[in-house]
């Protein structure tokens, strides 16, 4: 871990943070097309994008690299490469998170929807961040919480939710009455317009009135945000040798 | 016929809506939630009715009004549909914005327009006609056929092309897009913004100004960002908290930040005093008035001995002018002012700088405080706790396989428990059960009660025992006894309570934790009170011919040191010893529960004490830091070992609120009035101190005033400043009554903005009873279509409504929507109005 391979890196990503790649085209991810990029801005294109720093973005870029194989380990590649949810659901960070197949899938870009790349990656980074806005964590959090993908949260969705969030198990999982009562009054609080669904404005406007909420989703991945160098330094990586 | 959509079309966008009168921002919170809603309610409601009209244009016919439709409309329950009606509810705004891409680019485009408008809007009227926002644009979603999602995106571009950088960075990162898009977004208005240079320089001078601020507020953030990650490395307990929330959720980790914040106050504290006192007074040292006795270690224990004649006291600030080379006489800083440039006058510079530090401590204490009230309370949400905690309670932080599923165990419990409180709501107890209940708690209470006035009775008695009987110089140890005292009462009574918790049994875990903390926190202030009135009012008489300040500072360190001491033996006897006992002996598995409430208010206990203490032991403070971080260590330490996460569901951010509030009101509070007592009501003592020649401590700044009058014009206005404002009492009624002002204009507005919630609430409930009847309407059209297929031989019937007849229907349906809110209709009509024009 930690090799010559994610040390180069690190300098080639610092570059393009810094230079930015605010270039002209989508060729601006190629290091050749950065040093040809004639505004260089102080601002790197992800950190712009993304509410994460450029600290947050080189970290994330090394933990992303240490799931690829050792031979694809490059710059380059590590943008193009995508990563497996098997590889990405063994992160420390996921692993006991019940919503992780979800939380995967919901920020998979690949058709299939079955990998990750690098920005999705920094996207999910992203939108657990710290200082991500309410409101795009509460989108995310609906499209999770939409297991079937249809766009509002029924009956089905909020059942497989409230096993997820009291363990699937048989002995685990309340009994079809209290779960029945419990959704009856789920949907009683929440669906304003009586549609029998909970649609994206209505979620939104339950999360608004609870004040932990931004806080709960706040870490899921402890590499986002300033932990980030205390995980990397606990497993004796020095990595406050740029963490200025 | 056109004109009822834009009724319904413009609800959301009327200006009166969005310039709201100032509010709290969760009040804000609140309306912008509802504003979408019924933007989207409003929007599918146009849809269905342009759906209607479409299907009305192929069929060709339309049965009358309420013939078939109130056979369908199920009494609240969802009715059942054909797959024709389903697929187009599947494709309503309010669905797929959760869901595709096309339509979250057209909410964002709605927003990129709104944020325009607004920012420009000064400039509308300038602009040609053609170039308005269209009305038309609003409706994206209206025909999601002929707009097909690059159109939208070009929309958006060009929307976003208006926009400031700063801005446009700000709007696409709040986008809910993945990275490519978003990049792809950006990438084309900027192409776009560097060819097309004439509407941009135009809009440069526009925006300079708003530019510059932009600038600054970037500068300033990432100025910002930079000495917190400064101050991130310095920490050493960055991965510490991170392993603490990881394992034990975000409860105790709140415990944990909070005594975070406490070094942080001590710290702040600990400044002022520091640079003004310590270090000038140990620049300039006092002769010394005897010999200093030797260090015998008891010292650390008792904070007397050597410590006494240190800068740790009260009494070993000098009551002159430092930096003078003429000695003073007797009435204070009488030296001619020529004599230095610069005087520095001690006992002025204690009052200031003790002044100053509560009152920084004061105003930081109440920020944060009005801060996390501000995060914690949100208007309402004490409704809707079922969805709440099923939405917002997986704490995400967790990552341990083990303290995952605790937490799944802890919803669970708490998810039966919400359900069972639910019916027993709707089933109240019995008669009998309630009288069992009242007798139960009103004997629980009075028992606590009791032992509070028996601990305090108590202190008191061994206080006036202590007094009759004076420690002689060898006995320090004697002095100890008093500290010990207290804190095996303070030790002993929570467990006490405990018990009769338990003995009451309450309903919900949450009133628990509360009346536990209310008890644990009646009786320790009931301790400090009869301390307080020892030292102050007994001590002080008896103290006459010594130096009662050092006496009550070294009293006041002897009782942290003893809490510290007594912290340490409870999480070794009541965490590991427990532990050992119950997983050796009992062959129970479980650990035992770190105790937040007791923790938390142990704190608050040590945090009063150095409040209390700092006028008499500058030092205080830092003796506080030190205790704390080495708290820190051994209570993470024992909590990696011994613990398991508490059962009790805690919300963290009412936690945190509940903490600070804690702190603020009993513990500050108290301080605060204990140290004006001292200060302007209690004779210094006058043998040692910077006060020894005054009545009270704050006759120096009275003196100094005085001085001042005489001094000349100069500085005339510091004693105009004291008379009006210090010493006349017309001041702080006007501050007061502006202060009340304030809180009832405040409440008013939350008040108001309630009432203007229930009414669209009330509003979007009626939306969805719409929507319910147009899809009715949709589907009966669908089914008399093909019924009139099936039998085709028969006549064709005539079309039973048209054009204008489906108009009055509209008329006469909806607008009794509308009636209900005379002021949403008059607006409404304005911006027809203004539309038309």
């Amino acid at each position: 871990m930690g090799g010559s391979g994610s040390r180069l890196s690190k300098e080639l990503l610092a570059e393009y943070q810094v230079r930015g790649f605010s270039g002209s085209s989508r060729a601006g991810l190629r290091p050749e097309a950065v040093s040809r990029s004639r505004r260089p801005s102080g601002r790197g294109l992800w950190t712009d994008l993304t509410f994460l720093t450029k600290q947050e973005i080189l970290l994330a870029h090394r933990r992303f690299c240490e799931l690829l194989p050792q031979e694809h380990r490059s710059v380059e590649e590590s943008l193009q490469a995508r990563v497996s949810f098997e590889l990405i659901l063994s992160i420390p960070e996921l692993k006991a998170n019940p919503f992780k197949e979800r939380i995967c899938r919901v920020f998979s870009t690949s058709p299939t929807r079955d990998s990750l790349s690098f920005e999705d990656f920094l996207d999910l980074l992203s939108v657990f961040s710290d200082t991500a806005t309410p409101d795009i964590k509460s989108h995310y959090a609906f499209r999770i919480f939409d297991f079937d993908d249809d766009g509002t949260l029924d009956r089905e969705d909020l059942s497989r939710l409230v096993n997820c969030l009291t363990g699937e198990g048989e002995d685990t999982r309340l009994s079809a009455s209290e779960m029945k009562q419990l959704i009856d009054n789920i949907l009683e609080e929440s669906d304003i317009d009586r549609d029998g669904t909970i649609n994206l404005s209505e979620f939104q406007h339950v999360i608004s009135r609870s004040p932990d909420f931004a806080r709960y989703l706040a870490v899921v991945a402890l590499h986002s945000g300033k932990q980030v160098s205390g995980h990397f330094s606990y497993k004796g990586e020095g990595i406050d040798s740029h963490g200025t | 016929m056109a004109q009822p959509r834009v009724l319904v079309l413009d609800v959301p966008e009327t200006p009166g809506d969005q310039d709201q009168e100032p509010s709290p921002y969760e009040e804000s919170e609140v309306h912008d939630s509802f504003h979408q809603l019924i933007q989207e309610q409003s929007q599918l409601a146009a849809e269905e009715e342009l759906e209607l009209q479409q299907r009305q244009l192929v069929a060709g016919a339309l049965g009358p009004p309420g013939s078939g439709h109130q056979t369908l409309v199920g009494p609240g329950g969802a009715p059942v549909h054909s797959t024709a009606t389903l697929r187009i509810l599947a494709s309503m705004p309010s669905r797929t914005i959760g869901r595709s891409r096309g339509a979250i680019i057209s909410q964002y485009y709605n927003r990129t327009v709104k944020l325009r408008r607004r920012g420009s809007r000064p400039l509308l009227g300038n602009m040609v006609r053609s170039a308005r926002p269209s009305l038309r644009l609003y409706d994206l979603e209206l025909d999601p056929a002929t707009l097909e999602e690059d159109e939208k995106r070009s929309l958006l571009v060009k929307e976003l092309q208006g926009l400031s950088v700063a801005q446009r960075d700000h709007v696409l990162r709040g986008m809910p897009l993945n990275l490519a898009e978003k990049r792809c977004l950006r990438e084309k208005s900027q192409v776009q913004r560097g060819k097309r240079r004439g509407p941009q320089d135009r809009g440069g001078v526009f925006s300079c100004c708003s530019r510059l601020r932009y600038a600054c507020i970037l500068a300033l953030h990432s100025l910002g960002l930079a000495l917190l990650s400064g101050l991130h490395a310095v920490r050493p307990w960055r991965y510490a908290l991170k392993q603490i929330g990881g394992q034990f959720g975000s409860s105790v980790l709140s415990y944990f930040l909070f005594l975070k914040t406490l070094l942080a106050f001590n710290a702040l504290l600990l400044l002022l005093p520091l640079a003004f006192l310590v270090g000038v007074q140990a620049a300039f040292p006092p002769e010394p008035p005897g010999p200093a006795p030797a260090f015998t270690g008891l010292e650390l224990l008792t904070g007397g001995g050597c410590f006494t004649h240190t800068v740790m006291y009260y009494g070993y600030y000098s009551n002159t002018t430092l930096n003078q080379l003429c000695v003073p006489p007797r009435h204070g800083d009488q030296c001619s002012p020529r004599a230095s440039s610069l005087p520095y006058s001690m006992p002025l510079a204690y009052l200031f700088t003790m002044g100053a530090a509560f009152f920084i401590t004061c105003i930081t204490l109440v920020y944060s405080m009005s801060h996390a009230f501000g995060e914690s309370y949100r208007v309402g949400s004490t409704k809707g706790v079922h969805a709440i905690t099923v939405f917002c309670s997986w704490d995400y932080k967790v990552t341990e396989k083990r303290a995952s599923r605790l937490q799944q165990d802890n919803l669970r419990t708490q998810l039966k428990e919400l359900l069972a409180e639910w019916q027993l709501h709707r089933s109240p107890r019995s008669l009998c059960g309630r009288l069992r209940r009242v007798v139960t708690l009103g004997l629980a209470w009075l028992l606590c009660l009791g032992t509070m006035l028996g601990c305090s009775v108590a202190v008191f008695v061994f206080s006036e025992v202590m007094i009759q009987s004076p420690v002689s110089a060898g006995q320090e140890v004697r002095l100890l006894a008093l500290p010990l005292v207290v804190s095996l009462l303070n030790l002993g009574a929570p467990y006490l309570f405990r018990g009769l918790a338990a003995l009451e049994g309450h309903e919900s875990p949450g009133l628990e934790v509360y009346v536990a903390i209310c008890r644990n926190l009646i009786l320790k202030m009931a301790i400090l009170g009869i301390l307080c009135y020892h030292w102050l009012g007994r001590r002080v008489a008896t103290l006459q011919d010594q130096c009662w300040e050092d006496f009550v500072g070294q009293e006041l360190y002897r009782f942290m040191v003893m809490d510290f001491l007594f912290a340490l033996l409870d999480t070794l006897f009541g965490e590991l010893v427990w532990r050992l006992i119950s997983e050796r002996k009992l062959k129970r598995r479980r650990k035992p529960e770190f105790d937040i409430a007791r923790n938390v208010l142990d704190l608050i206990y040590g945090q009063t004490l150095t409040w209390l203490g700092v006028l008499f032991s500058p030092l205080l403070p830092a003796v506080q830091v030190l205790r704390l971080l080495l708290l820190f260590l051994v209570k993470k330490a024992s909590l990696m070992a011994n613990c398991q996460a508490p059962r009790r569901p805690w919300l963290a951010s009412h936690m945190s609120t509940v903490f600070l509030t804690l702190l603020c009101f009993p513990s500050f509070l108290g301080a605060a009035i204990f140290l004006c007592y001292a200060v302007w009501q209690v004779k210094p003592s006058s043998t040692c101190g910077p006060f020894r020649t005054l009545d009270t401590m704050y006759e120096a700044g009275r003196v100094w005033v005085r001085y001042l009058e005489r001094a000349g014009p100069g500085a005339s206005w510091v004693p105009w400043l004291h008379q009006y404002l210090v010493e006349s009492t017309f001041f702080l009624f006007l501050a007061s009554a502006l202060l009340l002002a304030i809180i009832y204009l405040n409440i008013q507005v939350v008040k108001g903005q309630r009432k203007v919630i229930s009414l669209l609430k009330e509003q979007i409930r009626n939306e969805g009873e719409d929507k319910i009847f147009l899809i009715n309407r949709l589907h009966s059209v669908y089914e008399r279509k093909e019924r009139s297929r099936a039998g085709r031989n028969e006549a064709t019937m005539p079309p039973a409504l048209h054009a204008d007849g489906r108009d009055t229907w509209w008329d006469s349906e909806r607008p009794c929507t509308f009636s209900q809110h005379p002021q949403l209709h008059s607006v409404t009509t304005a911006w027809q109005a203004e539309t038309r024009t």
